[in-house]
């Protein structure tokens, strides 16, 4: 992890769609008058959905003036917290978990993946534009380690095999199904175990 | 009040006060990074870790409220254990550069490692580095140093008003940035310098000159505007290397503006060093003998209707006296003054030009009104007090006129004078909001009483707050925010001239002998005048004179100055002045004992008392003229605010080149602004 560095092609302007304006309003409206600024969090994410997963730096400086409040403090929450992205990502974004349960149960085999079939350095679009990748800490599904994050849905269970599989679909325009790649059915244990029927092994 | 015992030792402090605080008043030092006393709370140093009764772990004192029955302990182990802990993580990263660093010598952490750090490192892995950043052209940037006290951040977002500063990214990688690295646009940017514990942000001007003990230190006063704040100006041999604040609490607090600290280099720039006399229009050396007996046979030969002085905006308040004194007995008139335009001033009463509620008083303030002053680069700091009562107390200000960006919201009304006489006739909202406020504060600026209607609107604000009980024992509403250092020292000592007007006949070139003292900021067309200019720098002054006498800066003599609250304070002598120059008072001494063969003051030791002398004695009589302005016919101006260029508002300023850059700076900015 180094410091993120907005991207170097930026767009001239920014400004809230109907849709994202609504919901920008709705979330201002939830706080004390004055205290608007606490939305930023909210409201860079709401930019970020509506700017093809990044934010730019006129979104930053939409919202600073949006909220009222100095660009260099809506710059520090932007730079601070590792889920905006500052440059553009793909189309879809793979974001593979490194963090320790994962990294043990073999994740550096699904970055070996991505970078055979994505793009060789993290945050770099495939050659086609459609598909970038990057190392993320802790997704919070550890029991179904090793695992990866596509845009909104886990594909869990993984090794390099359907790691690739999968990202192979991606590239194809198709639309992989998510969960488990073990027959999992959402956490449960594996080899059929119903938890503590039998105290052996448990 | 509460009790609390410090080492065993008892306290009792006020309620609200932290630990820490608790712990000074103790006698007990405890080493810190992030906390000073003039911002904001950050606790993200953890230097000033210290045990605490009842407490499984170390706390930190300066974001811990005191309170009843605390019994803290900063000698213990454990204290030490923790100091020397976090001393060994903010070392972590921090290059072991001080051999080239310009903090070393005066550097916090540097001290505190002595102190309070082991002697050894464990840490083995790569230091972090970080890349310079851009902070314009006074703050020299080297960001590896930094250990992210915040302290930058909250100066620029608290007591500058320009939030542009702030940390980016986190952990590691946090870093202190403008906002994509842009210059600070304030004019109490370079404080950050001083305000940095490390050697991550220091002075680009003076990077590399000298090391802190091959200094002089001399405390003194500064001249850049008229609040007199208090400043310790550093030199080297003769050389003034740099301008520091230091603390007074009435005045300056801890800051000083930019122009303060960095027009030093003037100093060091067009600097008159040799009596000069003009043949065919070209200047000559000359001795100080030629240029006495040339002016002797000129003012002999002149009828002394025909002479007149004009003193300037830097000058110290016995070379004023002085000067005047010569003129009324020696040349024997009293053609003198002290103001480079018509602008209206009373002074049979000091309150008529001070600012009577004075500099502390603006925290007490509940209404503020401004006419025809922009204080951002008319006072500098008396603006950054203003911004402190609006963010203490949130004070309600009003400006006659748009002035910009004065670091804190205001309102701002048409920029007519009518609208100032809708007040004073009670027909405004504002009356009533001055009314009912307890402590409002009107400020003039020097372009209001520019005006030709200054005189009424000025006397007639003054009735109206009569009218309405405004003035108290311990308030006066009423304020003249002046410009020039020397301003209020030259009108306390009667340097001026209201019966005739001096500057119109200047203009009209009814003068035959014209001496300048430091006064550069007139723009009269020269004919057959013969303009003597005694002063420190050449410019304007020098430029149209036809004998030039080289006189000495305000960090070269002893010199009172009279700040805009009437405040007298002395400046010191920190270096001589150069070459053949000499003082001021001496120059006009030694001319009138050439003369008259008479000194008119045998030392500077009489100069001081007889001036101290005069100054009380008018005190003692002051009278309140009586101006009765009921048919008074008013006609309507539009009050335009006259400013100087900032960085370019005297002599020392517009020889200085780093203020030349600071201008670049700005404009730059400015017109990519407009572009965009």
């Amino acid at each position: 992890m180094s410091l993120r560095k907005p991207a170097k092609d930026q767009p001239e302007s920014f400004e809230f769609n109907a849709s994202s304006l609504e919901a920008a309003n709705n979330i201002v409206a939830k706080y004390p008058k004055g205290k608007q600024q606490s939305a930023v969090m909210a409201l860079l994410y709401i930019a970020q959905r509506q700017n093809n997963n990044w934010i730019p730096l006129a979104a930053m400086k939409y919202i600073a003036k949006f909220l009222d409040m100095p660009y260099i403090k809506v710059y520090e929450v932007a730079t601070f917290y590792t889920m905006y992205n500052l440059s553009p990502v793909g189309k879809y974004f793979v974001q593979v978990c490194t963090t320790t349960p994962c990294m043990i149960r073999g994740a550096n085999k699904l970055v070996e993946a991505c970078k055979e079939k994505i793009s060789e350095n993290e945050c770099e679009l495939s050659s086609d534009n459609s598909c970038s990748w990057m190392e993320v800490e802790c997704l919070g599904a550890c029991v179904t380690a090793p695992m990866m994050q596509i845009n909104d849905e886990y594909y869990e269970d993984l090794d390099k095999e359907k790691t690739s599989e999968i990202l192979d679909k991606i590239l194809n325009g198709e639309t992989p199904k998510p969960g488990s790649y073990r027959g999992r059915i959402n956490n449960e244990p594996e080899n059929n175990r119903k938890t503590l029927t039998d105290l052996k092994n448990a | 009040m509460l009790k609390l015992k410090v080492n065993d030792i008892d306290v009792e402090v006020e309620e609200g006060l932290t630990v820490l605080q608790a712990c000074e008043q103790a006698g007990v030092e405890i080493p810190r990074f992030c906390y000073h006393e003039k911002l904001s709370i950050a606790g993200n140093c953890r230097m000033c870790l210290v045990e605490m009764e009842k407490s499984p772990k170390p706390i930190a004192s300066c974001a811990m409220p005191a309170a009843e029955g605390m019994n803290i302990k900063t000698n213990t182990s454990l204290v030490e254990k923790a100091r020397k802990g976090v001393m060994e993580f903010l070392l972590a990263n921090h290059p072991l550069d001080c051999p080239v660093c310009d903090q070393g010598g005066e550097c916090d952490l540097q001290d505190q490692s002595m102190f309070y750090g082991v002697d050894k490192s464990r840490f083995k892995e790569n230091k972090r580095a970080v890349p310079e950043k851009n902070m314009g052209p006074l703050i020299k940037t080297q960001m590896t140093r930094c250990i992210h006290c915040t302290r930058c951040v909250r100066f620029a977002t608290e007591v500058a008003g320009v939030p542009e500063l702030g940390a980016i990214g986190r952990g590691e990688d946090m870093q202190i940035t403008t906002y994509l690295e842009q210059s600070m646009q304030s004019e109490l940017s370079a404080n950050v310098v001083d305000l940095c514990p490390v050697g991550a942000l220091t002075s680009k001007p003076y990077v590399f000159e000298a090391r802190p003990w091959e200094l002089k230190k001399t405390e003194t006063i500064d001249v850049m505007d008229a609040i007199g704040s208090n400043i310790r100006v550093d030199t080297y041999d003769w050389e003034v290397k740099r301008v520091l604040p230091i603390i007074n609490e009435d005045i300056n607090e801890e800051w000083i503006s930019d122009k303060t600290r960095y027009a030093c280099d003037g100093l060091l720039h067009q600097r008159l060093d040799t009596p000069y006399i003009k043949y065919n229009g070209k200047f000559e050396k000359a001795s100080w003998q030629e240029v006495y007996k040339i002016i002797k046979s000129k003012l002999e030969n002149t009828s002394k209707e025909k002479v007149s002085g004009f003193v300037g905006d830097l000058t110290n308040m016995e070379t004023a006296y002085i000067f005047k004194e010569f003129f009324e007995r020696t040349v024997e008139t009293d053609n003198y003054e002290s103001r480079s335009d018509n602008r209206y001033i009373n002074i049979s009463k000091r309150e008529n030009y001070l600012f009577n509620s004075s500099i502390n008083g603006i925290e007490d303030a509940d209404l503020i009104l401004l006419l025809g002053a922009n204080p951002r680069y008319e006072a500098t700091i008396l603006n950054a007090r203003i911004r402190k009562s609006y963010l203490n107390n949130n004070t309600k200000i009003v400006s006659l006129n748009d002035c910009g960006d004065l670091t804190y919201p205001y309102e701002s009304l048409d920029g007519q004078t009518k609208t100032i006489k809708e007040i004073i006739d009670d027909t405004h909202k504002l009356s009533k909001e001055i009314e009912s406020a307890k402590k409002p504060m009107i400020i003039i600026g020097e372009s209001l009483l520019r005006l030709e209607n200054a005189q009424y609107l000025f006397n007639n604000l003054k009735d109206f707050l009569n009218k309405k009980n405004k003035f108290s024992e311990d308030w006066n509403p009423l304020n003249v925010l002046s410009c020039d250092a020397a301003t209020v020292g030259n009108l306390d000592l009667g340097v001026l001239n209201n019966k005739k007007n001096l500057i119109e006949d200047l203009k009209s070139n009814k003068f035959e002998i014209v001496f300048l003292i430091g006064q550069d900021n007139l723009n009269f067309a020269k004919k057959n005048e013969f303009v003597i200019y005694q002063g420190s720098h050449g410019n304007k002054g020098a430029e149209c004179a036809d004998i030039i006498l080289p006189g000495s800066a305000y960090t070269e003599q002893d010199g009172y100055y009279t700040n805009l609250e009437g405040k007298i304070q002395k400046a010191f002598k920190a270096s001589y002045p150069p070459g053949d120059a000499k003082e001021d008072w001496q120059i006009i001494n030694e001319l009138a004992e050439f003369m008259n063969n008479r000194k008119l003051f045998n030392d500077k030791e009489e100069l001081d008392s007889s001036m101290l002398n005069y100054l009380k004695l008018q005190s003692e009589k002051q009278t309140e003229q009586n101006n009765n302005n009921s048919n008074y016919d008013f006609n309507n101006e539009n009050l335009k605010i006259e400013i100087k260029d900032y960085y370019f508002s005297n002599v020392v300023a517009k020889s200085s080149k780093t203020m030349i850059e600071c201008n670049n700076a700005k404009t730059n900015l400015k017109s990519t602004g407009t572009e965009g």
